[in-house]
């Protein structure tokens, strides 16, 4: 496998009244082409300021970021976003879609404005909405449907261009267990058509389906399981059940 | 064994080889295999403790003949309050549990590097079953509740490792 991302010593620290915050305090992170990693940590450890830095939504305050071969922590927003529209999908843990667009606008504006034909948007949006299970709410404003829906919406829009790399932040922080299998059954199926995934999340559960799950803690990353994509065998049920005799 | 037997002689009488089928088309992907000595054996017992009583036996031609049981107003009763008795489970990973407040208080290991071996093996525990729950001969009820089962656990049990190591190095923050 070949290098898709790497950052060295990458730090951020806030200033919010006077007060300083070392939010990341010196990240060293590889992912390859084609992985799926997870992050996990306590809330505050600063997994979403490193997708935000990841993404190109805030600046590093030092360090170095990598994507595809080439250095990218200098640029500039409107490289950032040419980057964001061909190569990287983000989805925030705050959703950010537009309460004036419908579902549907919200989902095919980024294939729109990466020069998509609005057939071929359309296409690709209703796609994504039927196997997300939010097809009912296309003409919906986002403000009228679920926080879970509005979740679903979110990472259909993140997913419309089909990115080398996904970013997500939470992406089932608001489903139920039927929706989480769905929402995790769509980032798999992109992940085994060749897309990187890199996700935060606070549900084990969610994480044992990545290759590799990181923990980071006050703004490292502390810890690291690679799992193994094996096909277990069903002997291992023989283990779950004890029995008095 | 003894009360999965008395359950299937509550729908009627069996013979010894019937009740090992019974107990493994139930339990199949759960439990291994049974032999029919330990059907035959525990089955005396049973007898022995007035819950079941022979039935005559079925002639199949072969020796030794077969043995058919039945279940006894005692074997019922006693069937209905295990059935309706509640279950303690068991809450934690003891041998680990034990293993860290050991490794902690004999100072043999950092608690830390513990709970990450520990919540590798339990992670890829997660990723088997979630595997399982997926595999196209395992899809009947039983078996899916099984497996949900235990993922709820595995979840609870890595929320705890992460309660042990929060608390644990909250004096020694890098
Ligand atoms: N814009 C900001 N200004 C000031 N401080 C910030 C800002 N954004 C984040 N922080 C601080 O940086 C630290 C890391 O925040 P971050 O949002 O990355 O945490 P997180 O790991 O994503 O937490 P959660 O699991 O709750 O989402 C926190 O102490 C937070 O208060
Ligand atoms: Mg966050």
């Amino acid at each position: 496998m070949t290098e898709l991302m790497r950052t060295v010593a990458l730090t951020k620290r806030y200033h919010a009244n006077d007060e300083e915050v070392a939010a990341l305090r010196g990240v060293d992170l590889a992912v390859e082409r084609g992985e799926f990693v997870a992050i996990m940590g306590p809330s505050g450890c600063g997994k979403s300021t490193l997708l935000h830095l990841l993404g190109g939504l805030d600046i590093p305050t030092s360090g170095e970021i990598h994507f595809d071969g080439r250095r990218v922590d200098g640029l500039g927003e409107a490289a950032w976003a040419v980057l964001r529209r061909r190569q990287i999908g983000y989805m925030f843990q705050s959703f950010n879609l537009i309460a004036n667009l419908s579902v549907a606008d919200n989902i095919e504006l980024p294939a729109l404005m990466a020069g998509h034909s609005s057939r071929e948007a359309r296409r690709r949006r209703e796609l994504l909405t039927r196997q997300l299970g939010i097809e009912a709410q296309a003409v919906m404003p986002p403000g009228r449907i679920s926080g879970g829906q509005q979740q679903r919406v979110a990472l259909a829009r993140a997913l419309i261009n089909e990115p080398a790399l996904l970013i997500a932040d939470e992406p089932t922080g608001n489903l139920d267990s039927h929706s989480t299998r769905d929402v995790l059954g769509i980032l798999r199926g992109a992940n085994e058509r060749g897309q990187t995934v890199v996700l935060v999340t606070h549900d084990p559960n969610v994480a044992s389906r990545a290759d590799r799950v990181l923990r980071m803690r006050d703004g490292l990353i502390v810890g690291e399981s690679r799992l193994e994509g094996r096909t277990p065998s069903s002997d291992l049920l023989q283990a779950l059940v004890t029995v008095e005799d | 064994m003894k009360y999965p037997l008395l359950a299937f002689l509550a729908t009627g009488p069996a013979h010894g080889y019937e009740l090992k089928q019974s107990y493994e088309a139930r339990f199949s992907p759960f439990r291994p295999a049974v032999n029919v000595g330990q059907v035959y054996t525990t089955l005396q017992r049973l007898e022995r403790d007035g819950f079941v009583r022979r039935h005559g036996v079925v002639e199949t031609g072969e020796a030794p003949a077969r043995h058919l049981y039945e279940i006894t107003e005692d074997g019922r009763g006693a069937l209905e309050v295990w059935l309706r008795a509640p279950v303690a489970g068991v809450r934690l990973r003891e041998d680990f549990f034990m293993k860290l407040v050991l490794a902690r208080a004999a100072g043999l290991a950092a608690p830390a590097e513990l709970l990450e071996g520990q919540r590798t093996a339990a992670l890829q525990e997660l990723h088997d079953l979630n595997e399982l729950l997926l595999a196209p001969k395992l899809q009947d009820l039983t078996t899916q509740l099984l497996i949900e089962g235990a993922v709820l656990h595995l979840q609870a049990d890595l929320r705890w490792m992460d309660l042990c190591e929060e608390r644990m190095t909250q004096e020694e923050v890098p």
